[in-house]
């Protein structure tokens, strides 16, 4: 099966789980909030761009357009799903039991290491270096499979390293806000050396030209999805130091 | 007393933040994006300098939004010293002008102020007189607001 069809019913299937979802949790609780929905249905919209319809098609021969799928699917995808709680959902949607399965698996010790801020970084950042200073880059185009396999990497990864940064679901063994702070900057010079990286030294198979403008486009659009992330990071933290917060009392001197 | 100083310390972290960032900012908008006089990267900087440079960027990029909020946090606090933060913002600018100056520019050799024109030397000397003149203006708002605290 071609990619482009099998993103588009993953994509299908992902909205009517959450609307299902949605339906379920609200057996138990009050209603979910539509905005998460819109949220939701967004990112994946958004991130199925990379796989398939105009962008996707482009992507084949254009390292311009890979990078517009690439920005599309690891950062904005992943932060539109992150900020609209699926886990939480789930949690809520599921019967008891099954929750309680889902939180277990959600607190072991595998689960933990992967939700580390350093292990999400180096998963997110460390896997483009992987694609594009390898010929991992050129294979990509040429299977199918490498591929898709590609695409739900630079998926997960992102969506990874958003939660590991605002924990917009509820994970436990949290970091504090300044550990946060430390591997956001480290992941984001990494990102940007790596885009003045591929400016001079272009991936197997990509054409210098077209290697310099993929990496400007690399480098300011991770900026600007980044600010965002910095953003509400910055807005989390400012809340829970607020003077009359119920947890702020010992933190707010950090 | 110790509370005071907790305050003092955010106000002048939050202004050194904030002027770093701001620094870089300007130098990314002003002189790469509108004057178009920086490169991205002329392929003559060393490897160390495209790391550091990394890391730079990236640093300074949260510091500008950091130091914001910290600054929102000491309003709501009530806590803000106006002459101190902003001290604290000339000088924080100040040094990024003369890090991006001398490090940057020279050492690393990231990029030139300016390319093709010859008198370069010109360029360096202002990029860097300006900041020197931030890092003295940032010193003297400093002191300033440490002696109005004294004389109180």
């Amino acid at each position: 099966m071609h990619n482009d069809k099998l993103a588009l019913i993953m994509a299908f299937l992902a909205i009517l789980g959450y609307l299902l979802a949605m339906k379920f949790s609200a057996r138990k609780f009050e209603a979910w909030p539509i905005h998460r929905l819109l949220l939701f249905s967004s990112g994946v919209a958004v991130g199925v761009q990379a796989l398939a319809g105009p962008v996707a098609m482009h992507a084949h021969h254009s390292f311009v357009f890979h990078m517009i799928g690439h920005l599309l699917l690891g950062m904005i995808a992943p932060l539109l799903i992150a900020l609209s709680r699926p886990v939480t959902l789930l949690l809520r949607a599921l019967p008891q039991k099954r929750g309680q399965t889902v939180s277990r698996l959600f607190r072991s010790m595998y689960a933990r290491f992967l939700i580390h801020p350093v292990t999400a970084a180096v998963l997110n950042i460390g896997g483009l270096w992987v694609l594009y200073t390898t010929s991992l880059y050129q294979y990509m185009h040429q299977a199918n499979w490498v591929s898709f396999l590609v695409h739900a990497h630079v998926f997960a990864a992102g969506y990874l390293f958003t939660m590991a940064m605002l924990y917009t679901d509820p994970v436990p063994y949290r970091k504090s806000y300044l550990f946060r702070a430390f591997v956001f900057v480290g992941a984001l010079a990494g990102h940007g050396i790596l885009s003045k990286y591929l400016y001079a030294n272009p991936p197997i198979g990509v054409e210098a030209a077209a290697a310099q403008e993929g990496a400007v486009l690399m480098y300011y659009g991770g900026d600007l999805v980044d600010l965002i992330l910095i953003v509400l990071l910055c807005w989390q933290w400012y809340q829970t130091a607020a003077p009359d917060h119920k947890l702020s009392a010992s933190k707010a001197a950090e | 007393m110790e509370k005071k100083h907790t305050y003092n310390r955010r106000n002048c972290f939050s202004g050194l933040l904030f002027g770093f960032g701001l620094a870089a900012f300007v130098d990314e908008a002003v002189f790469h994006q509108l004057l178009h006089w920086h490169h991205f990267y002329d392929l003559s900087s060393t490897s160390w300098g495209l790391i550091s440079d990394g890391f730079f960027h990236a640093f300074s990029w949260f510091a500008t939004v950091g130091g914001l909020f910290l600054l929102a946090d000491l309003r709501r606090r009530k806590q803000m010293i106006p002459k101190l933060w902003w001290g604290m913002v000339l000088l924080g600018s100040g040094i990024f002008q003369v890090y991006d100056g001398v490090i940057q520019h020279k050492v690393m050799r990231l990029h030139q102020i300016r390319y093709g024109v010859d008198n370069l030397l010109y360029y360096d000397f202002v990029w860097n007189g300006a900041g020197a003149v931030l890092l003295i203006l940032g010193v003297l708002l400093v002191w300033l607001s440490r002696r109005k605290k004294h004389a109180q």
